[in-house]
C-alpha cells in the first residue's frame, strides 16, 4: 500500500499547491486543470470514488468561491480533498466532473443550487433541493438566515390563496455569542437580526 | 361453450403503413409516484414515462423535505448543531450525533476516553440494528408481506424503550456533545440491552423463515434492480447498497474510529447486487451489530464519559457545575461561546445504516462553524435511480426504492 503524500502528486502536477488540512492530505488545483488533473487521480492513482462535491463562500474574499472535492481511494482506504478556487467572483463557474465521475451530476447541481456555481458542461444543469423557478442561491454568506419572501412556485395556488412563500420568524432564532468582544457585547443574540416579524425587512 | 376463432385480414395493410413517414411515435404515458406515496418512504417524487407497463424514463424530484440544515448550522454553536443530526437519517439518529460529533473532535484533535467510544459504538450498533429492523420490516411491506413488519417493529419498539431510558427521548436523541456525551449509561442499562440483544436474534431468524425462502418474495426482488459494481462506485454508492453489489467496503473494517478495530465481526457482501442481495445485507448486517454490541458490553471499560481535559470543549456534569464556581464559569463560557474549536477544515465520514455519512466542516475558530456540508448516504444511492429504474415494470419501484432503503430527511437535509 503505497502512501499518497503531496510531493508524490507535486512531481507530477507542478500546478499544485498544498492546502492546510486537519486531516486528510488536501490540495489546490487550478480550475483549468481541474478535469486533467482528476482524469489521472482516477486512473492511475485509485481514487475512483468521488463522495463529496461543496463549495463555501468565503465572502469578502477573492477568489470568493473555492469547490471542493472528496474523492476516496477504494483500494487504499485514503481521502483526498481537492479545493478549485472559481476565477470569477461574480459569476463563479467550475468545469463539470460528470463525464468522470457519474456522482458528479447530483452533487454539482445541489452546488449550484444552494451555492451558485456554474458547473460548465454539466449535461442537466438544473436546480435539485429548491424549486426551478428560485431566483437565489441560498448558502452563499449574503443571504440572511431568515430567508427572502419570494413567489410560491405554483402560480395558480399564488394567485388563488394570495400567499407567497415568507421569510422564516427570527424572534428565538439561534441565539450565538459572537464570541470576541467584552462580555456585555458577547451576550447571545440571534445572528441575523436584520430584520424579524416585528421589524421591516431593510430595502436596498 | 365452444369458443370460435374469427379470421379477417386487413386489405393492404402493409402497403398502408408505409406510407406513413418515419417512425410511427408510440404514445407514452406520464405517470408520477409521489411526493406523498407510500412507497416512496418519505418525500421522493418519481417523474416517469411508461411505454405500456415498462418505464422508459424516470427522474427523480428532490427537496420536499430541505430544511436548510447547512445554513442553519453556519449560524449555530457546535453543540446546538446536535438536534438538527436527529433530523437527518431520523432512523437512525444515534449514529448521526456520533457521526458528527466525531467530526468535529477532529478539527480539534480531541481524544475521547474509552468509555466514550464504547458507549458511541454501542449508540452505533443499536442504531444500526433499528435501522435496519424497520429497513427490513417495511421492505417485506413493500413487497406484500405484511407479517415481518409486525416481528421486526416489536422489537424495534423495544430498542426505543432502552434509547429513551439511555438519552430521555425515543426519536431525536442528540445524546451526543462534542468530547463526550451527554450523560452516563443508567443503571442495569448493559444488561437490559443484552437481554433485547437475545431477544432480537430468534426474530431475524423467523424473519429469514418468512422471508428469505418466500418463493414469491425471492420472484419479486431476484434479479430487479441490478446495481453492478462499476456503477456503484462511479455513482458513490455506500453502505449495504454498495456491498450488495459485490464490492467490499465498510468504513468501519477500512478507516476503523471508535475502536472498531478492536471488536471481531464480518462484512456481509453480496454477489449479484439486486434488490434481493440488498435485503440480505440487512438481515445479516443486524446479526453482526449483535456479536459487537455483545463484545462491547463484554469488556466494558470504566473511567469518564467525556474528555475531561478538554475544558473549553466541554461542559461539566450538571453536579459540578452547581457546586463549583470554576465549573459553573465553564459551563457558562461553553453555552454562550461554544465549543472553541480551532480553524481548519475536516472531512469525516461515518458508516451510518444507510451509507456513509459525511460532515466536511470549515472552522476559522470560535464556537460556530463558518461552512458545514452533509453528504447524506440516501441522496447518493438515490442518484443512480435514473439510471436503474428504465426498463423495469412499473410493480418494481415498490421493490426497488425499498430495496434502497433512504430517508428524505439526510437526502434533502
Amino acid at each position: 500500500m503505497a502512501e499518497i503524500d503531496f510531493a508524490l502528486l507535486k512531481e507530477r502536477f507542478d500546478y499544485l499547491t498544498e492546502r492546510e488540512s486537519a486531516d486528510h492530505l488536501a490540495v489546490n488545483c487550478p480550475s483549468e486543470k481541474l478535469v486533467e488533473f482528476c482524469t489521472v487521480l482516477r486512473d492511475e492513482f485509485g481514487f475512483d470514488m468521488l463522495v463529496d462535491v461543496t463549495a463555501v463562500d468565503w465572502d469578502a474574499r477573492s477568489p470568493r468561491f473555492t469547490g471542493i472535492y472528496h474523492f476516496l481511494s477504494t483500494s487504499k482506504h485514503e481521502y483526498l480533498r481537492v479545493a478549485a478556487d472559481c476565477p470569477d467572483d461574480i459569476n463563479p463557474a467550475l468545469p463539470t466532473l460528470c463525464g468522470l465521475y457519474a456522482a458528479a451530476n447530483w452533487h454539482e447541481r445541489e452546488t449550484f443550487d444552494l451555492m451558485g456555481i456554474r458547473y460548465e458542461g454539466h449535461p442537466n444543469l438544473r436546480r435539485i433541493l429548491m424549486w426551478d423557478a428560485y431566483p437565489y442561491h441560498p448558502l452563499r454568506k449574503d443571504f440572511p438566515l431568515a430567508g427572502i419572501e419570494v413567489p410560491l412556485p405554483a402560480a395558480d395556488v399564488a394567485e388563488q390563496t394570495k400567499a407567497s412563500v415568507i421569510a422564516a420568524p427570527m424572534m428565538g432564532g439561534p441565539f450565538v455569542s459572537s464570541g470576541d468582544g467584552p462580555m456585555s457585547q458577547t451576550e447571545p443574540r440571534a445572528r441575523d437580526e436584520s430584520w424579524t416579524e416585528t421589524k421591516e425587512k431593510p430595502t436596498d | 361453450m365452444a369458443t370460435t376463432t374469427k379470421e379477417f385480414t386487413i386489405a393492404d395493410a402493409s402497403g398502408r403503413a408505409s406510407e406513413i413517414e418515419g417512425e410511427v411515435p408510440g404514445e407514452t404515458m406520464a405517470i408520477n409516484v409521489g411526493p406523498s406515496h407510500p412507497t416512496t418512504h418519505g418525500v421522493l417524487r418519481l417523474m416517469m414515462e411508461l411505454d405500456g407497463d415498462e418505464i422508459e424514463k424516470c427522474e427523480p424530484v428532490l427537496g420536499y423535505l430541505h430544511r436548510g440544515d447547512e445554513k442553519i448550522a453556519e449560524n449555530m454553536t457546535y453543540n446546538q448543531f446536535v438536534p438538527y443530526t436527529d433530523r437527518l437519517d431520523y432512523l437512525a439518529p444515534l449514529a448521526n450525533n456520533v457521526a458528527y460529533a466525531m467530526a468535529v473532535e477532529k478539527l480539534a484533535h480531541l481524544e475521547v476516553p474509552e468509555r466514550c467510544e464504547a458507549i458511541r459504538v454501542l449508540c452505533c450498533e443499536l442504531a444500526r440494528i433499528s435501522s435496519h429492523l424497520l429497513g427490513i420490516g417495511v421492505y417485506g411491506m413493500d413487497a406484500g408481506a405484511w407479517t415481518v413488519f409486525m416481528y421486526t417493529f416489536t422489537e424495534r419498539e423495544k430498542l426505543y424503550t432502552l434509547f429513551e431510558e439511555l438519552t430521555g427521548a425515543r426519536f431525536t436523541t442528540s445524546y451526543t456533545r462534542i468530547g463526550g456525551v451527554a450523560r452516563d449509561i443508567p443503571e442495569g442499562w448493559l444488561g437490559r440491552v443484552l437481554e433485547f440483544c437475545n431477544g432480537v436474534l430468534p426474530v431475524i431468524d423467523q424473519v429469514d423463515k418468512l422471508l428469505t425462502r418466500n418463493r414469491i418474495f425471492m420472484d419479486r426482488t431476484m434479479g430487479i434492480g441490478v446495481i453492478s459494481k462499476e456503477d456503484a462506485i462511479a455513482y458513490g454508492i455506500t453502505g449495504p447498497n454498495l456491498r450488495a453489489s459485490g464490492f467490499d467496503l465498510d468504513l468501519r473494517k477500512d478507516r476503523p474510529y471508535l475502536g472498531y478495530d478492536k471488536y471481531d465481526f464480518e462484512v456481509p457482501v453480496g454477489t449479484k447486487g439486486d434488490c434481493y442481495d440488498r435485503y440480505l445485507m440487512r438481515a445479516e448486517e443486524v446479526r453482526q451489530s449483535v456479536s459487537i454490541v455483545r463484545q462491547v458490553i463484554d469488556k466494558f471499560p470504566e473511567g469518564p464519559y467525556y474528555a475531561e481535559e478538554a475544558k473549553k470543549i466541554f461542559a461539566p456534569p450538571k453536579s459540578k457545575i452547581l457546586s463549583s464556581m470554576e465549573e459553573l464559569i465553564q459551563n457558562f463560557m461553553i453555552v454562550t461561546e461554544g465549543p472553541q474549536i480551532p480553524p481548519g477544515e475536516v472531512y469525516f465520514e461515518a458508516e451510518n445504516p444507510k451509507g456513509a455519512l459525511g460532515f466536511y466542516i470549515v472552522s476559522k475558530g470560535g464556537g460556530v462553524p463558518y461552512r458545514l456540508k452533509i453528504r447524506g448516504p440516501s441522496f447518493c444511492n438515490l442518484s443512480i435511480l435514473d439510471k436503474m429504474i428504465p426498463g423495469h415494470y412499473l410493480t418494481d419501484i415498490t421493490v426497488i426504492l425499498g430495496s434502497l432503503d433512504f430517508v428524505m430527511g439526510e437526502c434533502d437535509r
